[in-house]
């Protein structure tokens, strides 16, 4: 198994805006690479997580300006049905070259939809730019409403910023207190489809990203395919982003391959029970 | 040169070179044609049954796309609307538009036929594979009340591909007929991509044809993905909807059956309804395989 996927090269970085750093999770890489594609006429808009009618719930919007960019900025740990979007970001928006982020999973989606594009006609040959995140595994609404909430004993309106990370949930509040509950006690919230996937890295973006492997307020990205390459390395070059070789910070890819190896590992075993789930009867495998 | 075999050579020079003198793209075009390998072509036909020709619009929805599939991968040997012919002749596939009308004898034996005649029978669109808007019928119509009865044509005779969707996306049966042609016509290494494709889309027929009623609707995403634990809230399914029937509500489809047509296009474009890594992760390749069958000269 490929657990880090295809891709050209690995880097650390971090945006050079301190605009966009202010609010960023890490490294505001996705924030700032949308934001440079979008001066440059890369994309026209680009299909991002603003924020929904509930205080910390995302809602996929259709980013035209540098102002929606910069609102969207931030993990919000929750479901963000950005694909849902890209439809309207193409009919009603009346673009011709998307911009996209997500998950593994929607990468996954609109790499599907690409090849098979059911119901979205003149849609997919519109994606400009499509830029994933590392994920291990995502929580409903509800679900990341009942951790803050419940587990970390912190109202939602008072939350400044959720985060992952050393094994623990954390929720940082307005005012500056901290709290943060072992990791293990929200796996039970996560979304079960959450545990048949078996990409960790967004191995069919353009360009993927996270924190994992880089230092506090840097992040690790995989540069993946000959578009992602090219608009990296003009981003690069026009300084919106400062760069370092992977191999030089710590933890570096030896931890990205280790989660990445522990929540694939775990998945296949996850399938493989559904399979024999009953008597004699197992559950549907969407892998053929 | 959609227009049967014997208009064939007029337009497609006005396509090519529409400002040079008429004679010579002719010529040209006819020197062309000699060299052409045209006994690599495959036979395509389609059959009309009862639906509203949405298809067929979108199967010419690709505009130059259609000649270069034409021109270069397939004849279209039967089809009631473009070609000039009036039976169902022999062919490799068939593009079926449309479910069958019970009560109208004529549809019946034509689909049989075409079951006959065809090495490869594809369900083009939702009425043929599901039934779609075709469900809802109950007869009563003017000036054949009594035709009531629409079943899709998985419901009469086996079905190799389906092609789910109202109307089935251009680009969509774009890559289908590319795809077929790199199966029938191929070498081994685009033998084994063309089914690797294909597979997911023939799987969709073989449930559907196998099943006592071949229904297709949004329940599918609750019942064969949701129920099933398998939904990840991408919106794919929102967003294939031609109906705007699913919305997404909580980071989870939400879907108004009242407004559902039966089309299938949401369970089809789910990427936990089917997903091939074998496939997906050649994206690339298939794209670019795509893109240059479509644009032989590499302009």
């Amino acid at each position: 198994m490929d657990y880090l996927g295809k891709y050209k090269t690995a880097v650390a970085a971090r945006s050079t805006s301190a605009e966009v750093l202010r609010c960023s999770q890490d490294g505001g890489i996705v924030t700032s690479m949308f934001l440079y594609a979008l001066e440059e006429g890369i994309i026209d808009g680009a299909i991002v997580a603003g924020q929904g009618e509930n205080p910390w719930q995302p809602k996929p919007i259709v980013a035209t300006s540098a102002e929606e960019i910069l609102s969207a900025r931030g993990t919000r740990y929750n479901i963000c049905p950005n694909m849902s979007v890209l439809k309207k970001s193409v009919r009603q928006y009346g673009l011709d070259k998307v911009g996209i982020v997500g998950t593994p999973c929607q990468m996954q989606a609109l790499r599907k939809a690409q090849l098979y594009p059911v119901g979205l006609r003149d849609v997919t040959d519109k994606i400009a730019l499509a830029i994933g995140i590392f994920c291990m595994e995502n929580f409903s609404y509800q679900s990341m409403k009942q951790i803050v909430e419940d587990h970390c004993n912190v109202d939602l309106h008072s939350l400044n910023k959720t985060d992952i990370g050393k094994g623990k949930y954390w929720a940082y509040t307005n005012r500056g207190a901290v709290s943060q509950i072992p990791l293990k006690l929200t796996h039970k919230y996560e979304q079960p489809g959450c545990h048949v996937c078996l990409d960790y890295v967004a191995n069919l973006a353009d360009i993927s990203t996270g924190s994992v492997g880089s230092p506090d307020g840097w992040s690790t990205v995989f540069i993946r395919n000959n578009n992602g390459e090219n608009i990296w390395n003009k981003a690069v070059a026009a300084g919106v982003f400062e760069t370092k070789p992977i191999e030089s910070v710590k933890p570096g890819l030896e931890l990205v391959t280790k989660l990445a190896t522990e929540k694939i590992t775990k998945n296949q075993k996850e399938l493989e029970h559904r399979a024999k789930f009953g008597v004699n009867k197992g559950l549907r495998n969407p892998y053929i | 040169m959609i227009f049967g075999k014997k208009e064939k050579k007029e337009p497609a020079p006005k396509s090519q070179a529409p400002k040079a003198p008429v004679s010579e793209p002719i010529a040209k075009e006819e020197t062309k044609k000699e060299e052409r390998p045209v006994a690599n072509k495959i036979t395509v036909g389609h059959v009309h049954m009862s639906g509203c020709t949405g298809c067929l619009v979108s199967l010419a929805d690709t505009y130059e796309g259609l000649f270069t599939i034409l021109d270069n991968y397939a004849d279209l040997v039967y089809c009631l609307t473009l070609a000039d012919a009036r039976h169902i002749p022999k062919m490799d596939v068939a593009l079926v538009e449309g479910s069958v009308c019970l009560q109208d004898e004529l549809s019946v034996e034509e689909i049989k036929e075409t079951r006959e005649k065809a090495a490869v029978v594809v369900a083009l669109g939702g009425c043929a594979a599901y039934g779609n808007i075709t469900r809802f019928c109950r007869g009563g119509q003017w000036n054949q009340p009594q035709h009531e009865g629409f079943v899709p044509i998985g419901d009469v005779i086996d079905v190799d591909v389906y092609i789910p969707g109202c109307a089935p996306c251009p680009q969509q049966i774009r890559n289908v007929c590319v795809m077929a042609y790199l199966l029938l016509k191929g070498n081994a290494e685009q033998q084994a991509l063309a089914k690797a494709y294909l597979t997911p889309l023939m799987t969709l027929a073989s449930e559907g044809s196998k099943a006592v009623s071949s229904e297709a609707c949004g329940c599918d995403i609750m019942t064969k993905v949701i129920n099933q634990g398998l939904c990840i809230g991408c919106g794919t399914c929102s967003a294939s909807c031609p109906v705007y029937a699913i919305t997404m509500q909580y980071g989870k489809p939400n879907i108004e059956r009242d407004m559902c047509i039966k089309c299938g296009a949401c369970y089809a474009a789910c990427p936990r309804a089917f997903f091939s890594f074998d496939v997906v992760n050649q994206y690339e390749t298939i794209i670019d395989a795509i893109n240059g069958a479509m644009n032989p000269g590499g302009n």
